[in-house]
């Protein structure tokens, strides 16, 4: 089986890697370039936790094949705090006990900072269809849409 | 698995007239990734087309109407400043597709060679009197919307053929589409009845329409009788009851865990007066 070589930037950095045609973006990212933040829920596209961007765009993972990112860019929950600060998004969520278990909120994370970037100023129903395909299954939600709330009102505050 | 990258559509027509296995083609992957990790297709050819120039691509066409390319994803078509003016009917119900993250990536050449009998974009492109370019071993054929799928899963597209763009027609004067589904939520769910209604109006008064169902047979269908039922009305009571019951009579759907097949034939009549509301409106060039 013959292996493809792929170069494609993450967080900003140049990364390359080889890969079997089969495996998908997030097998890659979890196994062969160590970043294990996006994790594997359904593998469906249904669940949303192993979610990335792909050039900006919100995507699942799970549903990108890996040798489809050549030439493109990722972005990663690993590429969402600055050194040991944090991401607004990220301080609010431990602010607000937005999380019990863990695994859906790098994916989470990622998604509200996709959603903050496109609209600074969401309405709650905007917040909760735009992370409807973010299944968490401890909190009930109601703590990730405050704690996302809160932060786009902090950082519309301090912009 | 072999993974390709042509640069035309001719090369990866080509491409597949020549494999001898089974052969996907890969846009938004939406559908052909989960048929793959789920073991339920496992391609020998995997064919990218995306790297093929004018795949991204919304454009405006000569005769004014629009060329959606092949890999443009629901994300961009909502984002598109014009392309849901003309027709909200065609954007809205690409948009009702699954979450951010698939709208990301999904297209609406791909719901349709999906060849799901519940596909949301389908029935609006129906209703808008759609067509696509196919590139096969043997050249372009063009082949209207409705006449694409062959029963659940299938289409008529023959080995080798690829859809090579998705062509709208040009929206003209007092004009309006639109499409409604049933859920038993409000997000992330497949369609138990889809109904779309394209119609255009003299004054008050419909000179043309067309009406597509989805959901309620083996694949989507085009209502011809339920057109007829509207043309030369204003959207009158008669005219509604008329709708709904031709609505009803075209419809052969499953009993399942989504819907009995009484329940199904009853929402269908019911979608279908409403689109045909939704649709009339927009036509008045009342944006809703």
């Amino acid at each position: 089986m013959s292996m493809i070589h792929v170069n494609t930037k993450v967080n900003g950095d140049e990364a390359e890697f080889l890969c079997d045609p089969r495996e998908t973006l997030l097998d890659v990212l979890r196994d062969k370039l160590n970043l294990t933040g996006a994790k594997e829920g359904c593998g469906t596209g249904d669940c949303g936790a192993c979610s990335v961007t792909l050039d900006g765009r919100l995507v699942c993972s799970c549903l990108v094949l890996a040798v489809e990112v050549e030439g493109h860019e990722i972005g990663t929950i690993e590429g969402i705090a600055e050194g040991e600060t944090l991401h607004p998004l990220q301080r609010k969520f431990i602010e607000h006990a937005a999380l019990q278990c863990g695994i859906c909120t790098p994916g989470i994370l990622v998604a509200a900072k996709s959603l903050l970037e496109k609209n600074p100023d969401p309405s709650e129903s905007e917040v909760r269809y735009w992370l409807a395909g973010n299944l968490c299954r401890c909190t009930g939600y109601d703590k990730i849409i405050r704690a996302v709330m809160d932060t786009a009102k902090d950082m519309r505050e301090a912009s | 698995m072999r993974y390709h990258t042509p640069d035309s559509f001719d090369e990866a027509a080509g491409l597949a007239a020549k494999a001898s296995g089974t052969t996907r083609f890969l846009a938004g992957g939406t559908d052909v990734l989960v048929q793959l990790r789920s073991d339920i297709v496992t391609p020998d050819d995997l064919i990218d087309i995306k790297l093929i120039p004018g795949v991204r691509e919304i454009a405006v066409e000569d005769n004014g109407g629009w060329r959606i390319g092949v890999a443009v994803s629901g994300a961009e078509m909502s984002e598109h400043p014009r392309l849901g003016l003309d027709w909200p009917g065609v954007v809205e119900a690409m948009d009702l597709i699954g979450s951010t993250q698939i709208q990301g990536r999904a297209t609406l050449v791909g719901n349709l060679c999906n060849g799901s009998p519940a596909a949301d974009g389908v029935p609006a492109l129906v209703a808008a009197g759609a067509h696509v370019t196919v590139t096969g071993p043997n050249g372009k054929r063009a082949i209207a919307v409705e006449e694409v799928p062959d029963g659940p899963g299938k289409t008529v597209l023959e080995k080798g053929e690829v859809i090579s763009a998705l062509h709208l027609p040009a929206r003209g004067q007092g004009a309006g589409d639109a499409y409604l589904r049933f859920i038993p939520r409000t997000e992330m769910d497949i369609a138990v009845v889809g109904a779309a209604v394209n119609l255009r109006l003299d004054g008050d008064t419909i000179t043309e329409a067309r009406v597509a169902l989805g959901a309620v047979a083996p694949t989507v269908r085009l209502v011809p009788e339920a057109g007829a039922a509207l043309v030369g009305s204003t959207l009158d009571d008669t005219a509604m009851e008329k709708l709904a019951q031709v609505a009803r009579a075209a419809c052969d759907p499953i009993d399942d865990r989504r819907g009995t097949v009484a329940f199904r034939t009853k929402v269908a009549g019911v979608l279908a007066q409403r689109a045909a509301q939704i649709a009339y409106t927009r036509a008045k060039g009342e944006r809703k």
